[in-house]
């Protein structure tokens, strides 16, 4: 029976295996080794982020070739140099990619929806398509921190969710789950290379900001005390926010909504502040840029929009080349603005940081006299940026304007910023109504001069900063509004003495909407004079693009500007870019640098792509149902104010900085005072909020 | 045997999960997702119906005629495992879709309980081939409406405020024994 029992086990047994065996021979299917051994050194977590169903899955498309080394997104860089030497790729560092969470909403949802008792942004998102007050924001349910595998999502105080970059593994879960597209999978170079769209949500400061920068966000930040993560923030759309938060008009500001309350969020005094807490730490943070492509591209102009656009090709792993023709850079930033609204030292300071990135300056050539775009091309450069600004002044075109004192302001800014003898004399007149126009009169006081600001509009009209025009009347400028000069008059020897001018008078609103002056008949006056400064407005010197023959392969706009496309910023010729002054006319800083970082990216995909391209969604004007006239349930704050570092008596006799930064706790402040706007809403004062060491926090 | 009758007796009343208390290992670590459940429970309806044609053949014409029927399980196991290498092997190279898309459950089932549970019912019943077969096809499907309906109950309760204690597995067990109760009203239906 025993006996029995094993024969008849050992034959079943080897029947079994028989047949397993000649299955084996006839139903052979090659497999490639390689699949076993790639899946071995992959991480192992099935978690989908490849976009694999699986390791399997994932190591057989690397080795059909549907999938690169760098397919595990969990395993890092020591998982895709194993995955590249199984399968005899190169392998260079791959750049990270994180869960970026763009929207401030959760607690301004007010309508939230349970769906048969489950709290859940889908369940909404079925039966309503997304919040009506915030269509694009957060619903502040969590879906997305259940759908996370590694613990690196949670809703923050305002229920809205926070990534821990140290955790995410850029899976893709929480993106997938998440019904109002608030969260997506990004890299540096994604979001680098992203134009505001009007489905982003886009609080109305950020709509305004020529930079596109994400205002709402490192707002957020400075609130929590991170202020490294809120230069980072500033940083993926301008590289100078030392200088912005000295120069800039804050366009921003005329759109928050805080201002239907009391007054706008300091949001220039945010940025200036967190800029100052780096200098001031002595060290430059580390800036990321993507893995070297070794592409040259040659950037003409070392001015705001030249520094942004090598700013932005380096960090995008290119190889910028500056040629700038003054013995230092900065363009405008250097030679135009004085030196006690932006100190040279601080100037240095930041052009020092954007250098420290690789990026090579070769000084003392000018575009069309030392080289042109067809010796960059000898040289290897593969694209060309033109950011020479608009240095040409425009003329008043009146008698006697070529009399000896009479000078234009940039010419006279110029001098200065190279510590030159300007040649001021006793009695200035400076003409026009510009931040130019203001800068060449505070400059004149503080050289000794008595100077008159003659403008043919009203004080209110005036283009320049009110701060300026504030400043400037403060340290002793005369104003003379509602006159335009007519003629100049000089002695003998060619000199000038006086400014013949006629009053004016506002006539009927132009095209701009503003009114424009009339002569008043018979009203000829004279203003002593010994020194003329004109500062009417400035144009690019485009002469420079046109060869011996007088040729030239690019177009100009009909205010005598470089002509591009309004989004891509591309010339008639294809490698060729512009921005700027060059491109817009006189204009802010912000602007500039805005420009410099469009043309970056156009740049990086001409040279990856073949052709720039971008979105038919790109935001070019405010949207229209995102701004409102009434804000309710908000209630007084009151706004920081700058302080002054020096005296108004001492400022006319000295270059020193005249505006300082906010402390800390006034930082702080002012970034709890904004509302965290999003396309719609903004967090109202239920209950009242107030600031905390983990921010703004709410007060029940 | 009234085939309708051995059917509903199969998926409802004796369910080979809910009734007969087989297959709980893939019935909760399958269950997390309707279409893994799917997979699997198709998957197992495949397996356990060649498995219970061979093993009732293996019992009828070798261990009854040698009067070796105390090594039925022993037997049936090596002749389940080796099936499932040998459908492997087939479906890898004539059908690849299929093989792909039951994955990792094929191998699975090789472990399963329910399939060998299966087998063994038809030999204690003492059912005709046909029956058998009618039998396994049947059980299967019990075995696939039970996965899919706690998957989809899973798939619920993976978006409800559930106490952190009981998310997961306590939770997954505590449905599998309310869902059981519920199948015990079909009792008494059909023997």
């Amino acid at each position: 029976m025993i006996l029995t029992s094993v024969l008849v086990l050992l034959g079943i047994g080897f029947s079994a295996a028989a047949i397993l065996a000649m299955a084996s021979r006839l139903l052979y299917v090659y497999e490639d080794p390689r699949i076993a051994e790639v899946e071995s050194v992959l991480a192992g977590a099935n978690c989908g982020g490849c976009g694999f169903p699986g390791c399997a899955a994932a190591a057989q498309g690397v080795v059909s070739g549907r999938a690169g080394a760098t397919v595990c997104v969990i395993g890092g860089d020591e998982v895709a140099a194993n995955v590249a030497a199984i399968m005899g790729l190169s392998f260079s560092s791959m750049e990270k990619q994180i869960a970026f969470v763009d929207c401030t909403g959760g607690i301004r949802a007010e309508e939230i929806y349970d769906y048969a008792g489950v709290s859940d942004c889908r369940a909404q998102d079925l039966l309503y398509g997304g919040n009506k007050m915030c269509p694009e924001g957060c619903l502040g349910h969590g879906t997305c921190v259940t759908a996370c595998q590694f613990g690196a999502i949670e809703m923050g105080p305002h229920g809205y969710p926070v990534v821990d970059p140290a955790l995410c593994t850029a899976c893709g879960a929480c993106a997938q789950v998440c019904p109002r597209g608030v969260i997506t999978i990004w890299g540096m170079t994604a979001r680098l290379a992203h134009l505001n769209e009007i489905t982003d949500c886009l609080a109305p400061c950020r709509q305004r900001c020529p930079g596109q920068i994400n205002i709402p966000r490192y707002i957020e930040q400075t609130s929590r005390g991170d202020f490294a993560g809120a230069l980072e923030t500033i940083r993926e759309r301008i590289p100078m926010p030392l200088t912005i938060g000295r120069v800039c008009p804050y366009p921003c500001e005329s759109a928050c909504r805080r201002t239907h309350v009391d007054a706008p969020v300091g949001i220039n005094m945010v940025k200036r502040y967190v800029a100052d807490w780096e200098m001031n730490s002595g060290q430059h943070l580390p800036i990321p840029c993507a893995p070297e492509t070794g592409r040259r591209v040659a950037v003409v102009g070392g001015g705001p929009a030249g520094l942004s656009c090598a700013f932005f090709l380096r960090r995008l792993g290119h190889s910028p080349t500056i040629f700038e023709s003054m013995p230092k850079l900065g363009g405008q930033l250097r030679y135009g603005i004085p030196e006690y609204r932006l100190p040279k030292a601080v100037l240095d300071w930041e052009i020092e940081g954007i250098l420290g990135l690789g990026i090579d300056v070769v000084h003392g050539k000018t575009f069309g006299t030392d080289f042109d775009l067809e010796s960059l091309k000898a040289e290897g450069f593969e694209a060309v940026f033109l950011g020479i600004g608009a240095w040409m002044n425009m003329t008043l075109r009146i008698e006697g304007e070529d009399a000896k004192g009479v000078e234009t302001g940039t010419e006279f800014l110029t001098k200065v910023g190279l510590n030159m003898d300007p040649g001021v004399g006793r009695k200035v007149v400076v003409i026009g109504g510009g931040n130019t126009a203001i800068d060449t009169a505070r400059t004149s006081v503080r050289l000794g001069a008595e100077v008159t600001l003659m403008y043919r509009r009203t004080k209110g009209e005036m283009p320049a900063n009110i701060e300026e025009i504030i400043g400037a009347e403060e340290e002793g400028v005369k104003y003379l509004f509602l006159a335009a000069p007519t003629r100049i008059v000089s002695d003998e020897s060619g000199h000038v003495t006086h400014v013949e001018y006629i009053r004016m008078e506002l006539g009927e609103p132009d095209e701009s909407g503003r009114r424009s002056p009339v002569p008043v008949e018979g009203s000829a006056a004279l203003i002593e004079a010994d020194t003329v400064y004109t500062a009417i407005g400035q144009k690019p010197e485009l002469s420079c693009l046109y060869d011996e023959e007088g040729n030239c392969q690019l177009k100009q706009t009909r205010w005598r500007t470089l002509d591009a496309h309004p989004v891509t910023l591309q010339t008639a010729l294809p490698h060729v870019f512009t921005g700027g002054d060059m491109h817009t006319g006189p204009g802010i800083v912000i602007t500039a640098l805005g420009e410099g970082r469009k043309a970056a990216r156009s740049i990086h995909q001409y040279l990856t792509d073949g052709a720039p391209h971008y979105s038919a969604k790109v935001q070019r004007d405010l949207i229209p149902y995102t701004m409102f006239t009434h804000v309710p349930d908000v209630g007084y704050r009151k706004r920081s104010t700058v302080p002054h570092l020096i005296g108004c008596d001492e400022r006319v006799c000295t270059f020193k900085e005249i505006e300082g930064a906010l402390s800390s706790e006034e930082a702080k402040h002012e970034a709890c005072r904004c509302l965290r706007c999003g396309l719609t809403c903004y967090n109202r004062d239920l209950p009242a909020r107030e600031c905390s060491e983990e921010g703004c926090v709410s007060r029940s | 045997m009234d085939y309708f009758t051995l059917v509903i007796a199969a998926i409802f009343v004796n369910n080979i999960v809910l009734a007969q208390y087989l297959g709980n290992c893939p019935f909760i670590g399958t269950s997390k997702e309707s279409g893994v459940a799917i997979g699997m429970g198709l998957a197992v309806v495949f397996v356990a119906t060649m498995a219970a044609a061979i093993t009732w053949c293996v019992q009828r014409f070798l261990l009854v005629p040698l009067d070796l029927a105390y090594l039925q399980t022993i037997t049936f196991i090596l002749v389940i495992a080796s099936l499932v290498q040998f459908v492997e092997m087939f479906l890898k190279k004539v059908v690849p879709p299929l093989y792909k898309s039951l994955g990792i459950f094929l191998p699975l089932i090789t472990t399963n309980c329910a399939v060998l549970g299966i087998a063994i019912i038809c030999q204690r019943e003492e059912y005709t081939l046909l029956e058998t077969i009618v039998f396994s096809i049947a059980s299967g499907a019990g075995f696939l409406l039970a996965l899919v309906v706690l998957a989809s109950i899973r798939e619920r309760l993976d978006l409800a405020r559930v106490p952190t204690c009981l998310r997961g597995t306590p939770l997954a067990l505590i449905m599998a024994g309310l869902m059981s109760l519920a199948f015990f009203a079909f009792k008494g239906m059909a023997s």
